[in-house]
């Protein structure tokens, strides 16, 4: 058990590294004792900034860590790049604005999804996505 | 990992069996494009049962796909969405109101069958 309930860190770099990381933010949610719908929920999450990552920087890494808050477990993903960064971060999360021809959706979308949001970024200095899902009472 | 298509009839059946990369999406959207043109096909049911994540970018193609097959006088049925990955998608916001959906491969071959129907109906009026 305490073993899979450990920090996971995803080096991304392809759309396999993308795949992977969700994967492990899907396992470590569910050890963490995630309900089933929260399961899907974060690793759709963790699909959209991960691909962000190898569209807009390259490359980068995504951890998954589990996390102890107001008497309930949450999993927490970080995704981190050393990429272009966010120009204007408020424009960035409204629905539809891309620069890379998408939806537009998937850093607004990701915040939907997630309890916890927050992201620190600053042009030229690279973009880190923190997000949270929590757990049961 | 490709994902196999199948023929039947009139129909191309595309199942996917797994999580699906950006890569093979970008392929299986080729590729049905090519197969319904070679095959003069009717319709495309893509069916979806198997996927746990429907992200930003599986939907933007499964889109580009139904749009591409109606554009050639065919259509797309999307078939087996889960429950959780339906849940997903609308927190998400991408609901592919644009897109024929059917519970599962069964109802979404109905579907195609009742529109293939339709259109026969129509163009023996007309003629
Ligand atoms: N890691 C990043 N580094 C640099 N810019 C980023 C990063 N992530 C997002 N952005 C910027 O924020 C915009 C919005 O991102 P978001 O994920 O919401 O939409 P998108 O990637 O353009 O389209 P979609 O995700 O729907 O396919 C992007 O177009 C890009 O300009
Ligand atoms: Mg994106």
């Amino acid at each position: 058990m305490a073993a899979s309930q450990a920090e996971v860190r995803v080096a991304i770099a392809t759309d396999d590294d993308v795949v992977a990381a969700r994967q492990a933010g899907r396992q470590l949610a569910e050890s963490l004792g995630l309900a089933t719908t929260d399961l899907t929920l974060v690793a759709t999450a963790i699909s959209e900034v991960a691909r962000n990552i190898t569209a807009y920087a390259g490359t980068g890494e995504i951890v998954v860590r589990p996390v102890d808050g107001r008497g309930r477990r949450g999993v927490q993903v970080i995704a981190s790049d050393e990429g272009p960064g966010i120009e204007d971060i408020d424009r960035a999360l409204q629905d539809g604005f891309t620069t890379g021809g998408g939806l537009g959706l998937g850093l607004p979308g990701a915040r939907r999804l997630m309890d916890e949001f927050a992201i620190n970024s600053r042009p030229g200095a690279g973009t880190t996505v923190t997000m949270t899902k929590w757990g049961p009472q | 990992m490709p994902v196999p298509i199948l023929k039947q009839g009139s129909v191309l059946i595309a199942s996917i069996q797994r999580a699906l990369t950006d890569t093979d999406v970008v392929l299986l959207q080729e590729t049905l494009i090519e197969q319904v043109g070679r095959y003069r096909s009717r319709g495309i049911v893509v069916d979806v049962a198997a996927i746990d994540v429907m992200d930003s970018f599986v939907a933007r193609s499964l889109r580009a796909i139904a749009q591409m097959t109606r554009l050639r006088g065919a259509e797309m049925v999307l078939v087996g969405i889960q429950p959780e990955v339906a849940f997903a998608m609308v927190q998400l916001g991408t609901s592919l109101e644009d897109v024929l959906t059917a519970l599962d491969l069964e109802e979404g071959l109905a579907l195609l069958e009742s529109l293939g129907g339709e259109a026969e109906r129509r163009g023996g009026l007309a003629g």
